[in-house]
């Protein structure tokens, strides 16, 4: 029964959602509303756990002195900061929720703008951009012209790059711009709908496989 | 010749990061190089969009970005707000990535300010006036779960979102009298660089059926160039080089068209990099041919 | 220990804060509320006709609530005195009214969708059943000018229980689910279907005796997507078959998590494996945990594992979005063998170029079919297979059908296309 019970409920659920898709009814859609109303209630649940596993792999680290305990002061630090900024308002007062009543609070706490605006975001920002230096690193050492399909590749990259460079005059330029954009539009569009709908029947008979319980290795049978 | 090829072939990657790194603050600093600009159809669409549009008329512009896809997707944000506070179109603006409204009260902030200022565009006179927080724009926050949001919103606004970021309720902001769901906006464009897109797709324009156009980062736009085409998107804005086009088109030089330059060079200094690997590899791999282990 | 990056972390941390802060101007000016006002004058034009054949009835393929209007423009609207501004569409439940104006159409629309609010109590609420009447009143730009058509009535409002724009993807469910069913009681029958292998699943073997040799843990990401997430499910297989590997092979695995739920249910499947690979007692709980749900701080906590642990084998499974690079350079720069798999298209020749295996796209979906051999999971590749087949047959008979009909021949090839059109 442990184990039946889950199947079932995977069954019920997935043919349901799978169903009202064809039914526009306001029985069905409030049915549908009922579960999606559902979905974060879970998540929170769900949230309260991770924060849980965070603390616990984190104090535990510092607790026992593992290596690089250092680091995790700084995750519990800027867990619970933000946290504390979020429910305050600028006089330390607590709030549940933000109102337009009181000034400074939640996400208007100026400690919590501090935080945000000058840390999280050159920190997410300079993470982001570590792409545009990883990208030529692994550019320099991978795009090579091996053989006919790779060079094509490759002279599509090239051509991608240069539509807008000014070096090779206008009528060099005007062409390589339209035939960037007849790139993206015919080859790249016929290649994208392609894998598109191998993922899709893919998606579909993977989602089948686990609402009829073919598929059960998701559930921890290892 | 072939020995300093060998030894190019294993250059330490650390050496590439620092070229790109020396070559981006360098060409950031040469301001008078102007970069052309070669305006697509599917950005003119959504300026086309914003600019025909008659005065009082309201779009619904979507922040779904956290401050990481900042530097290519802000100028997008930018230029199109204040193209359409200038034309006098109104904004309703949400954000479903968690650190988006940040980013969106950032915008509000910066175009608010710019807007106080006389501005002549394409040879039009747009006299300074001040941007209504309720009347020219309605900034309703954030939710979690885009999906479901995007859903809700498709119904009515006021499911979603009671009241708005500031906490006022949305029954008394005069720009939401007549504004109910996404459908009774006139377009909606999506600032993005998540696979919130893909939501906007199957849950927002398959269900309801609204105009929907894209600004999205460069890495993800070729994935949404079939929907273009299909006709689910009306336009799309593809990383800076779609940005720098809407500046351009809306005679607004700004952040976009400012790092265009930067992006230019780097992409010079990529293909630089790229062609050396060649040329070595087909050096080195001559050699290695008369070993025969090609 | 490694003190000089710790160091090095806190200055550099230090620095950036103050950089943005020193970068930034003073504070912004608020925003204000004040209100404006715009000046409107009545002028005075002559009545323009009204509008004639207005139909009203029950919206199509809706929840309730919804009532369609149609009518013919008013000869005034296009040509004529073209004096016409709008069309108000007005509404009561008794042929004489009272009458409530819904909204305005604007000059030259002659379709308007009259959908009302789902709940009681809200502004504008009518109940399915009921009966209804509308009108539809020619507006000028004189206020005292509105001219009204005849009343149409009653019509009343009803849900419908199928949606039959929706038909063509309901029969393309229904036969693709049927493929699957008949494949794979076809395969609970014995008969043998082959899948080519898969070179990164087959390398997962391989990858975890490495670790085993080296003394090193093995790094596995089940991807930012949610539990829900097909490709997350995917990957949760495969986590089972490595965390097995790793348990018969005494070595460790790390599996730092985006998502709560993710973390829950990838939790209970290494555990599960564990006890599959009769080492209940070698399972530590800490070595699935939850990191953060921001992406990037995400990357930032992984990118540290990854230089710090130096783990022998990376495994990246499931939905991956700007970070895979970052993730897979900086797994290079380590030492790692890499393998992955992602259905998000932007992200693979990103992997092909950093990983030493990569599965592509639906790939991902068919490792677990190919990891347990059991012939009732290859059957839906095989359904899948077919599907793609009557995909390209119909593709290539809309192509011919469309460019047919376009050079003149029959219409109804261009109907054919219409055919598989989705009209919402």
């Amino acid at each position: 029964m442990k184990r039946q019970l889950p199947f079932f409920l995977v069954f019920v659920f997935g043919a349901f959602m799978a169903i009202q898709y064809f039914v526009p009814h306001k029985t069905s859609e409030a049915i549908y509303e009922f579960f999606i109303d559902i979905l974060p209630i879970i998540g929170v649940f769900a949230l309260a756990l991770g924060i849980w596993s965070l603390t616990k792999v984190s104090v535990d680290k510092i607790r026992y002195r593992r290596e690089n305990w250092q680091y995790a002061i700084f995750t519990l630090l800027g867990l619970f900061l933000m946290i504390l900024f979020g429910f305050t308002d600028e006089n330390w007062g607590f709030h549940w929720r933000m109102s337009p009543e009181v000034a400074g609070e939640g996400t208007d706490n100026p400690n919590f703008r501090l935080l945000f605006n000058y840390v999280m975001i050159p920190i997410q920002a300079t993470m982001f951009a570590l792409l545009a230096f990883f990208i030529a690193s692994a550019s320099y050492r991978a795009f090579r012209a091996r053989n006919l399909l790779a060079t094509l590749l490759l002279i599509a990259a090239l051509i991608l790059m240069l539509r807008f460079t000014p070096f090779f005059g206008d009528w060099i330029g005007l062409r390589l711009s339209e035939t960037a954009t007849w790139l993206m539009n015919v080859p790249n569009t016929a290649a994208q709908r392609a894998i598109v709908m191998g993922v899709g029947l893919g998606l579909v008979a993977t989602a089948l496989k686990v609402v009829l319980g073919i598929e059960r290795d998701y559930m921890g049978r290892g | 010749m072939k020995a300093t090829f060998e030894k190019l072939m294993l250059l330490d990657r650390r050496w590439v990061f620092l070229a790109l790194a020396v070559v981006g603050v360098a060409s950031y600093s040469l301001k008078d190089f102007q970069v052309p600009i070669l305006v697509t159809n599917e950005s003119r669409q959504i300026f086309a969009a914003i600019d025909e549009l008659e005065e009082g008329a309201t779009i619904f512009l979507s922040i779904d970005y956290d401050p990481n896809s900042l530097a290519e997707l802000h100028p997008m944000t930018y230029a199109i707000m204040e193209h359409a506070f200038r034309r006098g179109v109104r904004i309703v603006i949400t954000s479903l990535s968690t650190n988006g409204p940040g980013m969106a009260d950032e915008a509000i902030r910066a175009i608010a300010d710019s807007v106080r200022i006389d501005r002549e565009y394409n040879g039009v006179m747009y006299p300074g006036r001040e941007v209504v927080n309720g009347v020219d724009y309605a900034f309703l926050g954030y939710k979690p779960y885009p999906a479901i949001v995007i859903l809700a919103m498709g119904q009515d606004f006021r499911i979603p979102f009671p009241a708005d970021y500031y906490g006022t309720p949305l029954e008394e902001l005069p720009l939401m009298e007549n504004v109910r769901n996404l459908s009774s906006t006139e377009c909606v464009i999506v600032i993005t660089g998540t696979n919130i897109a893909d939501m906007w797709l199957a849950y927002g324009q398959a269900r309801q059926g609204f105009p929907l156009a894209f600004g999205l980062t460069g890495v993800s736009t070729a994935q949404y160039y079939p929907y273009l085409n299909s006709g689910q998107l009306f336009g799309l804005l593809g990383g800076m080089l779609g940005a720098a086009e809407y500046e351009q088109l809306a005679d607004n030089p700004g952040l976009a068209l400012d790092g265009m330059r930067v992006q230019l060079f780097l992409h010079w200094t990529i293909i630089i990099f790229i062609v050396i690997g060649n040329v070595g590899f087909f050096v080195t791999r001559k050699r290695r041919g008369a070993g025969g282990n090609v | 220990m490694q003190q000089k990056h710790f160091w090095r972390f806190v200055i550099g941390l230090a620095l950036m804060t103050m950089a943005t802060a020193l970068g930034q101007s003073e504070a912004d000016p608020p925003v204000s509320d004040t209100l404006a006002v715009a000046d409107t004058a009545a002028i005075s034009v002559p009545a323009p006709l009204p509008v004639t054949n207005l139909i009203a009835r029950d919206k199509p393929n809706d929840r309730g609530y919804g009532i369609s209007l149609s009518w013919d423009l008013s000869p005034d609207d296009t040509g004529g005195t073209q004096s016409v501004l709008g069309y108000r569409i007005m509404r009561s439940t008794t042929p004489d009214g009272p009458w409530d104006s819904i909204n305005v159409a604007g000059s030259g629309d002659a379709l308007y969708d009259h959908i009302g609010p789902r709940h009681e109590g809200d502004s504008g609420y009518f109940p399915d059943h009921t009966d209804m009447y509308y009108r539809v009143d020619v507006l000028t730009a004189d206020p005292g000018v509105a001219v009204s058509s005849g009343v149409v009535g009653p019509v009343q409002s009803r849900g419908q229980w199928f949606n039959t724009a929706r038909t063509v993807v309901f029969l393309f469910m229904i036969a693709f689910c049927g493929l699957v069913i008949w494949f794979v009681t076809h395969a609970r029958r014995g008969k043998d279907l082959y899948v080519r292998p898969l070179a990164g699943i087959e390398a997962v073997d391989e990858a975890v005796g490495r670790a085993t040799e080296m003394g090193k843990p093995i790094l596995y990401l089940c991807g930012l997507g949610d539990a829900a997430e097909v490709p997350t499910i995917a990957s949760f297989t495969i986590l089972g078959r490595v965390a097995k590997r790793v348990a018969e092979y005494q070595t460790q695995i790390i599996v730092p998590c985006r998502d709560p739920i993710v973390m829950t249910v990838a939790q209970e499947v290494v555990k599960t494996a564990y006890s599959d690979a009769g080492r209940p007692d070698s399972y530590n709980p800490d070595s699935v945990f939850f990191l953060t749900i921001e992406q990037f701080a995400y990357v930032a906590g992984v990118n540290g594992i990854m230089l710090r642990d130096k783990p022998a084998t990376n495994v990246y499974m499931g939905k991956f979005y700007a970070e895979s690079l970052i993730f897979a350079e900086t797994g290079t720069m380590a030492g790692s063998i890499q393998i992955a798999g992602t259905d998000e298209i932007p992200q693979i020749p990103f992997f092909f170029v950093a990983c030493d295996y990569t599965l592509i796209g639906e790939e991902l979906y068919a490792a677990s079919a190919y990891l347990s051999r059991e012939p009732v999971l290859l059957g839906s590749l095989k359904a899948q297979d077919y599907a793609k087949a009557a995909i390209i047959v119909f593709a290539i008979l809309g192509f011919l059908a469309t460019n047919v009909s376009a050079l003149g021949g029959p219409e109804w090839l261009a109907g054919f296309v219409d055919l598989f059109q989705v009209r919402e």
